[in-house]
């Protein structure tokens, strides 16, 4: 139980970014560890600066530290040279708050935000001196548990992991400690592991893969059958009903090294309604859930003062359409001159003239870029894709930003999403010359990068029947980009032989476990990273397990199919999630059900919960389907001038 | 108004590396909602300057940084202090409530020293400084091995190094760069009281450490403490061999002034001139410690 720290410390200067490893940051928490205490280690499958801004991980990081009978402290992966160094002289993982080995803590709890972390997550298992097979753990191993929104289809994990835990944490932390409590008082003697577990896979939201046993029949998932009867048959995601009494983190974490989101964030709201349906983070965390405007200026003066931040980030998935931005901005840029003003950031600017608007309420100083997500070239494939906003938004945010002083723009495209023709493919560059067209109006060295991303459909969402493009055809839409791009746009592409690994471990089942397996053995850790992720790596290792890329990837389902993630609800009903995917492929959008009719995609109803929104009438300015004429959808500005390919 | 901070920096901190210093002071002072005045321009920028950067991994007890308060600055927090009125020098900042304030915005390790108003005629502090001390614990080694080592390092006329500079290997001569090296012990190094705990810190590490201290020059070709770890043990990864470095001095230099410590002194005064600040230093100068082995200087 003895701190690590005088066998880790003589590392620290021979490697990279050795902060990253000492803990001591702002709001850190000094753990009491005890007897009676369980203890968690919260672990980020990759690298520090991109895990501790991890808003989750800080969550439950307090929300443990407060009780009685836990303690939390935190762990992230350890760079690869420092990893060299550990495996050589028998170091095993430690947390950084008290450098404790990581063996000696109850719960490994990881937090998964995407899914080519899981050779990183096996990785860590396996520093930590751990059995990366569940089936192998002994009762003195910790439990080792993920979460997060790359767990609602954990099935690729079944065999490393022993619970997975679907939706919020705030609550079911507790729930979890209190069942492993007893556990750890009663010896946890021989044979207790599979009792844990059982007691375990009875709190709602609480997924133990062992308890289950699923048949394949050819490469078809069957069937999923829990082992025992007091085993539910289907585990229903979490959702914390009032964000409100909620306010964390209240010790925000400040670390002492730069990490990738450098600022305070404070979280407006939860859940997002518009309906976009690649999205998988919208369709599994709904209800809409809106913190009250009074708390959220609260935490940001709290935690302004607290971390000596000069920056703060309203997080959501729509940060525009949250009803009190107006005033919360307001409040805390009371003179945009003042020098010991706050910055306010907003990520996930929504694609209209009154978002623009709110920029520049908050933008100080430099104006440096401006970033909107069209996501589709074609109002045609965005009615598909049931992304609502019109030619008009996007040229009027635009038009909007270059007269409020900004000179460039970044656009989010997707690629390979249903239906797309390379009309639409063409159409991503269209866009971006009308954008650029506009800007020269205003500043001669008007630019606009087009960034674009291989679509790969995720599980919960009307897009989990639809085969991905594969890496050739990525390619070439790419290239069909490219060739079309003119003067002042400039294309940049993420990886589509990435994209093709994330689809595998996307929609993967049990089986796709031991390609993970092997891409990890084979060396293949931290793959979010270009220069660490092969491909071949992955198809080897798909060819050696006799599984066929195709079939997991580029494969249409159908309707009758059992999904490898049947049995876990993210709470919309599966005829919501079949109609939806029949309607976009009908070109038809449905707008945000906050403000229009239930669809009755099940979250509230099942839940028993409610949208909980501050104002009944949509954000003014709103786009995407927020009450405004859709018939003009496509139609071009005459403010745009260029002619530009005319669609309908 | 200027003032120049001196602090500390012991233990795991010594992993931060210099930028990362910065940005948590930046972060600690609006923390503390010291006044600090902010640069003209589109984007204002705290008037903070940092001295000679502290190489990422090793410790000091001397570390220095220059900000400039401006009593109209409004931090969001009430200081009492009218919008626009000039800031007393007596009167206008309590140097013991920024020290204690200072130091508790900042992460366990980082302790402020004192808090000292800069002479309008310092010069910038990177500019200054010519030399610096430091105290290196050398691990698996004899006290005469040490000795042996030292005295060949301080009679060898040149010692050529290779090291790397805008992407080339070239080969200096590091002799002129050492101004001072010799074995120590715990009971006649020049910083005593300052670096106790720092020693009892090493005594935990290893049973075999030996002390050297070392002054080396920071211009010119300047040389590193692990450049001098090094050149103790050559071929030999350098945090292997000194696994535990503290900064104890910073010297200026300028000329034919003697050498003085840059850290300011607490009874400088705005309008003392240059020439009395020198001998002021100079008379508050440590002793200089009795060495066995031969000083060059």
């Amino acid at each position: 139980m003895t701190s690590l720290w005088t066998r880790v410390e003589p590392l620290l200067a021979r490697v990279r970014k050795p902060a990253r490893y000492i803990g001591c940051e702002d709001g850190a928490i000094e753990p009491r560890h005890g007897p009676g205490k369980v203890a968690w280690l919260l672990a980020y499958p990759d690298v520090y600066e991109v895990g501790l801004p991890n808003q989750g991980l800080q969550i439950l990081y307090e929300i443990l530290n407060e009780r009685a009978d836990a303690v939390a402290e935190r762990t992230y992966a350890p760079w690869v040279d420092l990893e060299a160094l550990m495996r050589e002289r028998s170091i095993p993982l430690f947390s950084v708050d008290t450098h404790r080995a990581a063996g000696d803590f109850d719960v490994i709890a990881f937090n998964l935000s995407a899914e080519l972390v899981y050779t990183n997550v096996l990785n860590m298992i396996d520093l930590a001196g751990v059995p990366i097979h569940a089936a192998r753990r002994r009762p003195d191993d910790p439990l080792v548990i993920v979460g997060g929104h790359a767990a609602f289809n954990p099935e690729p994990l079944a065999d490393f992991i022993d619970v997975a835990v679907l939706g919020e944490g705030e609550e079911v932390v507790s729930e979890i400690t209190e069942v492993v409590r007893e556990w750890k008082a009663s010896g946890r003697t021989e044979g207790s592991r599979e009792a844990v577990l059982r007691a375990l896979s009875k709190i709602p939201g609480v997924y133990v893969p062992s308890m289950y046993e699923v048949e394949y029949e050819r490469e078809r998932t069957v069937s999923v059958t829990p082992r025992y009867t007091d085993v539910p048959s289907t585990v229903v995601k979490r959702t914390v009903s009032d964000l409100a009494q909620w306010d964390y983190p209240r010790r925000p974490l400040a670390p002492l090294t730069e990490v990738v989101h450098d600022r305070l964030a404070v979280e407006v709201f939860r859940g997002c309604t518009r309906g976009c349906r690649f999205c998988q983070a919208g369709m599994i965390t709904r209800p809409v859930r809106e913190r009250p405007a009074e708390q959220v200026r609260t935490m940001i003066t709290r935690g302004l003062e607290r971390t000596g931040y000069n920056e703060v980030s309203l997080t959501s998935l729509s940060t525009a359409d949250f009803s009190g931005v107006e005033n919360v901005v307001s409040s805390i840029v009371p003179d945009p001159t003042a020098c010991g003003a706050p910055t306010v950031s907003l990520p996930s600017l929504r694609v209209d003239a009154f978002t623009v608007g709110l920029a520049a309420q908050v933008a100080s100083g430099r104006r440096s870029g401006l970033t909107f997500a069209p996501e589709a070239g074609t109002w045609r494939l965005r009615t598909v894709i049931n992304k609502l906003i019109t030619e008009a938004d996007l040229y009027g945010a635009v038009e909007s930003a270059y007269a409020n002083g900004w000179s460039r723009m970044k656009l989010y495209f997707l690629t390979g999403l249903p239906t797309e023709t390379d009309d639409d493919t063409r159409g991503i560059a269209e866009l971006a010359a009308g954008c650029v067209a506009i800007g020269k109006k205003y500043t001669p060295r008007a630019n606009v990068t087009v960034s674009l991303g291989g679509f790969v459909p995720k599980a919960h969402t009307p897009f989990q029947w639809f085969g991905q493009n594969g890496v050739d055809e990525l390619r070439r839409k790419i290239g069909v980009v490219r060739s079309a791009a003119s003067r002042g746009v400039h294309v940049k592409w993420h990886d589509p032989a990435a994209s093709l690994a994330e689809g595998v471990a996307s929609r993967g089942d049990r089986r796709v476990g031991r390609v993970i397996e092997r891409v990890w053995r084979e060396g293949g850790t931290f793959q979010e990273w270009s220069e660490y992720f092969r491909l071949d790596r992955w198809t080897d290792a798909l060819a050696a397990e006799g599984l066929d890329v195709d079939w997991f990837t580029t494969r249409h389902r159908d309707e009758s199919e059992i999904l490898p993630w049947e049995h876990l609800s993210a709470g919309l009903h599966r005829d919501f999630l079949w109609q939806d995917w029949r309607s976009a492929l009908d070109e038809h959008g449905l707008p945000d059900c906050r403000w229009t009719p239930c669809y009755d995609c099940g979250v509230c109803t099942g839940d028993g919960l409610e949208h909980v929104v501050a104002s009944p009438v949509p954000p003014a300015g709103g786009s995407q389907g927020t009450g405004q004429d859709l018939s003009i959808g496509g139609r071009i500005p005459e403010a745009v001038p260029v002619r530009l390919g005319a669609r309908s | 108004m200027k003032v120049r901070i001196s602090y500390r920096k012991l233990g795991k901190v010594r992993f931060l590396g210099h930028l990362d210093m910065a940005r948590l002071w930046e972060r600690g002072l609006r923390k503390a909602a010291v006044p600090v005045a902010m640069s003209a321009g589109f984007t204002p920028r705290p008037k903070v300057s940092f001295g000679l950067a502290l190489p990422t991994g090793a410790e000091s007890v001397v570390e220095l940084f220059d900000v400039t308060l401006d009593p109209g600055v409004d931090h969001g927090v009430d200081h009492g202090v009218d919008h626009g009125v000039d800031l007393d020098i007596d009167h206008g900042v309590d140097h013991e409530r920024l020290q204690s304030s200072l130091s508790g915005a900042m992460p366990p390790g980082i302790d402020v020293l004192d808090v000292d108003s800069a002479s309008p005629l310092v010069w910038s502090l990177q500019e200054d400084v010519t030399a610096t001390t430091w105290v290196m614990a050398i691990d698996s080694t004899t006290e005469n091995e040490m000795y042996d080592r030292v005295s060949e390092v301080v009679d060898a006329p040149e010692i050529w190094i290779e090291r790397e500079r805008k992407g080339e290997r070239r080969r200096d001569d590091v002799r002129p760069g050492v101004l001072d090296l010799r074995v120590v012990t715990r009971d006649n190094w020049s910083s005593a009281s300052e670096i106790a705990s720092w020693a009892d810190d090493v005594a935990r590490l290893s049973s075999n450490v030996q002390f050297v201290e070392a002054t080396l020059t920071t211009s010119g070709r300047g040389v590193r403490p692990t450049e001098m770890a090094e050149v103790l043990r050559p071929g030999v990864d350098p945090w292997v061999t000194m696994p535990r470095v503290v900064r104890t001095h910073q010297w200026i230099g300028r000329d034919d002034a003697p050498r003085v410590s840059a850290r300011a002194g607490k009874d400088i005064t705005h309008d003392e001139s240059l020439e009395r600040r020198l001998e002021r230093l100079e008379q508050r100068r440590a002793p200089e410690p009795a060495g066995r082995t031969g000083t060059v200087h």
